[in-house]
């Protein structure tokens, strides 16, 4: 009896594990259009409203946790912020002068960048789903092809760029963070223009590294992270991401001066708070 | 005593389904102490614990799976994990017979780390291209820490959910032998 329990037990478990890694090799080993990936596309049309419907009814509880986090979080940085604010201080002097001669071109650029926007027609959409796991590397949103998203395009929130779409269906999108190892974006540094490529910091998954410089490129802490958009002259090799979206601020530089040297950036965007978030559904403009 | 299979079958489906909306909706957004909790490994270690070993890997199988296919993330990934932490648990139930009230805290922290590192050992071994850094290890410990302190309630919700299922109550302290001292029923007969 004994015998029979330990071999049932044994089998049952070398059948889950050999289940788990058939799978695991059947998933890497076919198309997009496979059998699996099809039943993940038919599981994530029936999960999704349901996520929908559990994501709006837990927003008061999310929130109170939020206020919660904010209020501990912000504690903390008050010493940093009474820093920042004498700095800024200082150079709001200097701006006030600035800004008297630029008061009559800040309506021409505010229109210009609203139009920006909207010449991306970008499509409002809610995180209804968010990857449990350490990496954090993907979302889900409520809004899919038939709202004009597809594959591809960028997704920005408030705060900068938040990564793109990989994944449609009719009514939702997986969206992969700018945080994924496989993401890799085209970035200028909006002070100076060197360009860049940035990805995810190896080990740390919520920073990001701006590499492939020169030993000449010369970057500072502080200095704004953006989207280079398309620099190719080829048609056929377009940046998914519009040019001038705020990706994140340089935090320290290694190796300033050499061939190897990284820039270290904290991304604006915040991958792990999502509420509401706006898929670019047309590319470049041109601008 | 037998195990009314359909009822604590019927059960494990709600408990799952439910853990996984919950965990994907609402526990990753929401941040404590700079990290999320991680509610799969817990409930499915006191799946483990409650039902044994071959319901805690067929639970922790079914679990992954359903998460892998619900994020749209790489197909028996979570599966395989999982498995490994839903046998443990049940085995550990199965040959110590652990009685304190610690022992689910014990476990769900056990569980999580166990849990977390073999997915990052996995992300790894499929190519992911980060090597392990202190502030991987902290995001760990931070989950695992969360995780312990949730463990306990986590482990009485889903008791009171399989536990009408169960064919009996496993926390209940077993009659002592009767070792030493007065009479046995027998010689007392």
């Amino acid at each position: 009896m004994y015998d029979k329990t330990v071999r049932r037990r044994r089998v049952v478990l070398g059948l889950l594990v050999a289940s788990s890694l058939i799978l695991l090799t059947a998933y890497f080993g076919e198309s997009a259009g496979g059998g699996l990936h099809s039943v993940q596309r038919g599981v994530l049309d029936v999960v999704s409203p349901i996520q929908e419907g559990a994501s709006r009814a837990l927003k008061p509880v999310r929130d109170l946790f939020g206020w919660a986090g904010d209020t501990f979080h912000a504690k903390g940085q008050l010493k940093d912020v009474r820093k920042d604010r004498d700095a800024l201080r200082a150079q709001n002097i200097q701006l006030q002068a600035k800004l008297r001669e630029q008061a009559q071109l800040g309506d021409q650029i505010a229109l210009n960048k609203q139009y920006e926007l909207t010449d991306n027609r970008p499509v409002p959409a809610h995180v209804i789903g968010q990857d449990p796991n350490l990496w954090f590397t993907q979302i889900t949103i409520d809004e899919g092809s038939s709202a004009g998203v597809s594959v591809n395009q960028a997704v920005v929130n408030g705060e900068g760029l938040v990564g793109k779409v990989t994944w449609v269906s009719p009514g939702t999108s997986i969206v992969t963070l700018a945080t994924d190892h496989t993401t890799q974006i085209g970035a200028t540094v909006s002070e100076s223009g060197v360009k860049g490529i940035v990805q995810v910091e190896a080990g740390h998954p919520t920073g990001l590294v701006l590499g492939s410089l020169s030993g000449k490129d010369v970057v500072r802490p502080g200095e704004t992270v953006v989207t280079s958009g398309t620099v190719s002259k080829v048609d056929k090799f377009p940046s998914p991401y519009p040019r001038n979206i705020p990706i994140g601020r340089v935090t320290r530089v290694d190796d300033a001066g050499s061939d190897n040297q990284q820039v270290h950036v904290a991304p604006f965007a915040n991958g792990r708070r999502l509420d509401v978030v706006e898929v670019l559904t047309k590319g470049d403009v041109g601008r | 005593m037998r195990v009314a299979v359909p009822q604590l079958v019927l059960r494990l489906v709600l408990v799952g389904i439910v853990t996984v909306l919950v965990q994907v909706s609402a526990v990753t957004q929401l941040q404590l102490f700079g990290t999320n909790a991680d509610l799969m490994p817990l409930v499915i270690a006191a799946v483990g614990l409650l039902a044994g070993s071959i319901a805690g890997a067929c639970f922790g199988f079914a679990v992954g799976l359903f998460l892998d296919l619900a994020l749209v993330q790489t197909v028996g990934l979570s599966s395989l994990v999982y498995v490994g932490v839903g046998y443990w648990a049940g085995r550990f139930r199965e040959l110590r017979d652990p009685q304190s009230a610690l022992v689910p805290l014990a476990v769900g922290a056990a569980a999580t780390a166990a849990a977390m590192v073999g997915y990052s050992l996995m992300q790894f071994l499929l190519g992911v291209e980060a090597p392990v850094s202190f502030l991987l290890a902290r995001e760990i410990l931070a989950t695992v820490l969360l995780n312990g302190v949730i463990a306990t309630p986590v482990y009485a919700g889903v008791r009171r959910v399989l536990l009408p299922a169960l064919p009996e109550d496993p926390r209940r302290r077993r009659r002592r032998a009767y070792t030493t001292g007065g009479l046995s029923p027998l010689s007392r007969a």
